[in-house]
């Protein structure tokens, strides 16, 4: 896999090659950051060879370029992330390497891309098109780069029809077996298991409609091609010992999302069909959100969040949450330095596994920025998913520069 | 009979009262139409903008950031606003459809997940961007959003001005009231008194070098805005004002939002 990922990565380059010098580099907007992260575990670890913190540097930039006024234009976002110990996390990646075109009733936009789907807080279930960067943040916000090409058809006057072909299969990327926020026993990163090989394999097909009307946004979308998320089986390794395979199996998935907005209220729904994975199943997540804003004439915004999330497959679902509640809060300041703080707890309604999560962020001066995150899990019982994760609470310190 | 006639003069005063009230609201009414129809027809503008956010103590923090406006006749302005410092912020963009009447619609959009989020357009008296701007005094200008009140002519900076009072007719409003001198020639606002909830003064704006484009447009290089309460202050700095260069719907929908620059 790292051999692939190797590859990958050569072929990227060489392209990026081709294509960088059609312009003069001197043309190119240039912007990005740099950070340093502390990653500490105050609980012991599971397996031995996990630490209980971890050093890290990262580092993204945006090289971008337009012309024909702008209706043209390429970007490329190449990052890395070294960390103490985990090799697994110590990892490169092309955020994005695109060609957009610009047109007055379609655009193309060719290359690896990042392609959000979705309206909730507490997961995105209908979000599929990137896989999850799952060694970059236990928060699953990143993704790794994907390649396509999308045609999206406008009606000046109505919705967008987004037509994807996916051309790539990105396989997840899990902590080796030095990183912590991971399955115990590991996952297996020599190898994994597909459903279909070849094409088959890299090729995906994606569709999406979205429309405003009023106070309603919606959308629908459809996907057909390899899980992003993989099945976990559990196998013995050459050690006599156990480890977790993924099988990435061809699925079918239809996806709606709905947002109301009314005043001082966001109502907000998402759900999904998939077929593929075993029995077809069905998910969901809504809820809502209520700001009061600029608090006592304060200046500050202070949101309250509540949401819902299910899953048919129950206690099966090799996912975290299946039947739990999120409720939290959002304080954004609305000050210089822009200080936010979100924090926020999920219960699982019925094993009453919890988890608690608080971000809060702020910039120093004009370029750096400071963020801090702590994430705890309590009451885990042994059939949740996250049962490999209960000696993992963490605090994670980020100072960043922005040039 | 007594009883009558007290009555009527009662009625007397109070309706010759409230057509004299109806004449001050008409007249302010008259001068904010004609302020709004000297700015029709500009079709679309766009604009680079600078903040300068002023503590007490004199700190200053810079905000780099432009702006598209579609006017669209018969309904609200479409606007778009794209940050670009500080830099954590650059390509964050905003989206506003406004509406005279019912609420505005906003997105907003957030690079580092490529997310277009709908927000809500509650937010009137909130601080844009951490400045004493809140963003209600950034939206277009909608003639149904206030109700007007002349209060008298004067001259302000050696410009015959009218002082005509502006009243919020939309909710979430920070303000009771805002008092502006409109130059009586050119039919231009040349500074505002904001008036907070307790309807104590809380900032006053002043518009600074106006400038002419297309021989029609008045539009401000600098616009000071200093908050009373607080001591604070932010100096806007609009450059690179460019009228009527073809923009259209296209240019203000959520796939423009998401490659704006």
């Amino acid at each position: 896999m790292r051999n692939n990922a190797m590859m990958y990565t050569q072929r990227v380059l060489f392209l990026v090659l081709i294509v960088l010098p059609i312009k003069s580099l001197l043309a190119w907007e240039v912007s990005g950051y740099s950070g340093i992260e502390s990653l500490g575990f105050w609980e012991p670890p599971l397996e031995s060879q996990q630490q209980s913190h971890y050093l890290s540097g990262v580092i993204e930039a945006e090289f971008y370029h337009e012309w024909n006024d702008g209706r043209d234009s390429l970007v490329f976002v190449p990052f890395f992330r070294w960390s103490e110990h985990d090799d697994q996390r110590t990892h490169f990646d092309i955020r994005e390497l695109n060609w957009v075109t610009v047109a007055d009733l379609w655009e193309l936009r060719v290359g690896i891309r990042k392609e959000f789907w979705g309206v909730t807080e507490s997961q995105h279930l209908v979000d599929i098109i990137n896989q999850t960067d799952r060694v970059e943040n236990s928060d699953t916000e990143d993704k790794l780069g994907q390649p396509m090409i999308n045609v999206a058809l406008i009606n000046p006057d109505g919705g967008t029809l987004d037509l994807f072909l996916l051309t790539g299969f990105r396989e997840a990327v899990f902590p080796g077996l030095q990183g912590r926020l991971r399955l115990s026993p590991r996952v297996n990163t020599e190898q994994a298991f597909y459903e279909k090989q070849g094409i088959e394999k890299h090729l995906g097909y994606a569709m999406r409609y979205t429309q405003s009307v009023q106070q309603w946004d919606f959308a629908l979308s459809f996907f057909h091609g390899t899980s992003r998320s993989p099945r976990f089986l559990r196998e013995k390794d050459n050690n006599g010992g156990y480890q977790f395979t993924a099988h990435y199996e061809q699925i079918n998935q239809a996806g709606v999302e709905l947002q109301f907005t009314e005043g001082n209220w966001l109502w907000k729904l998402e759900s999904i069909v998939r077929e593929g994975q075993g029995r077809s199943y069905f998910a969901g997540t809504g809820g809502l959100e209520y700001t009061w804003f600029n608090v006592f004439s304060g200046g500050a915004d202070f949101g309250v969040l509540v949401e819902y999330m299910y899953d048919s497959r129950g206690f099966n679902a090799p996912v975290f949450y299946q039947d739990d509640f999120m409720t939290g809060f959002r304080l954004t300041l609305n000050d210089i330095q822009s200080s936010e703080l979100l924090a926020g707890m999920i219960i699982d309604r019925r094993r009453r596994t919890q988890s608690y999560s608080i971000e809060a962020s702020r910039r120093l001066g004009d370029s750096w920025k400071m963020a801090l995150e702590l994430r705890l899990l309590t009451q885990v019982a042994e059939s949740d998913f996250s049962y490999s994760l209960r000696n993992d609470d963490q605090l994670r310190f980020e100072l960043s520069y922005h040039f | 009979m007594i009883k009558q006639l007290l009555l009527l003069t009662v009625f007397w005063v109070f309706s010759n009262a409230a057509s004299a009230i109806e004449a001050i609201n008409s007249r302010g009414l008259e001068i904010i139409t004609e302020v709004d129809r000297r700015d029709t027809g500009f079709g679309d503008v766009q604009m680079d903008m600078v903040m300068i956010l002023r503590n007490k103590s004199g700190d200053e923090s810079l905000r780099r950031l432009s702006m598209k406006t579609l006017e669209i006749v018969g309904d609200g302005d479409k606007s778009l606003t794209i940050f670009d410092r500080p830099r954590d912020i650059k390509g964050t963009a905003f989206l506003s459809f406004t509406h005279p009447l019912t609420a505005d619609e906003q997105w907003l959009y957030l690079p580092a997940l490529k997310r277009v989020k709908r927000i809500s357009s509650s937010n009137k008296s909130g601080p844009f961007l951490g400045s004493e701007y809140a963003f209600e005094d950034l939206t277009s200008f909608e003639i149904p959003k206030f109700s007007y009140r002349f209060l008298r002519e004067e001259s302000y900076q050696e410009r015959p001005c009218f002082v005509v009072e502006f009243i919020p007719q939309y909710r979430y409003s920070g303000y009771t009231r805002e008092q502006v001198w409109i130059d009586s020639e050119r039919y231009i606002p040349v500074k505002v008194d904001y008036y907070d909830r307790k309807d104590a003064l809380l900032k006053t704006l002043i518009y600074q070098g106006y400038q002419q484009y297309l021989k029609q447009f008045w539009r401000a290089e600098g616009m000071l805005m200093t908050n009373h309460q607080t001591g604070k202050s932010t100096q806007l700095i609009n450059k690179n004002y460019q009228f009527q260069q073809g923009l259209g719907g296209r240019d203000f929908d959520r796939n423009t939002l998401k490659r704006a620059r």
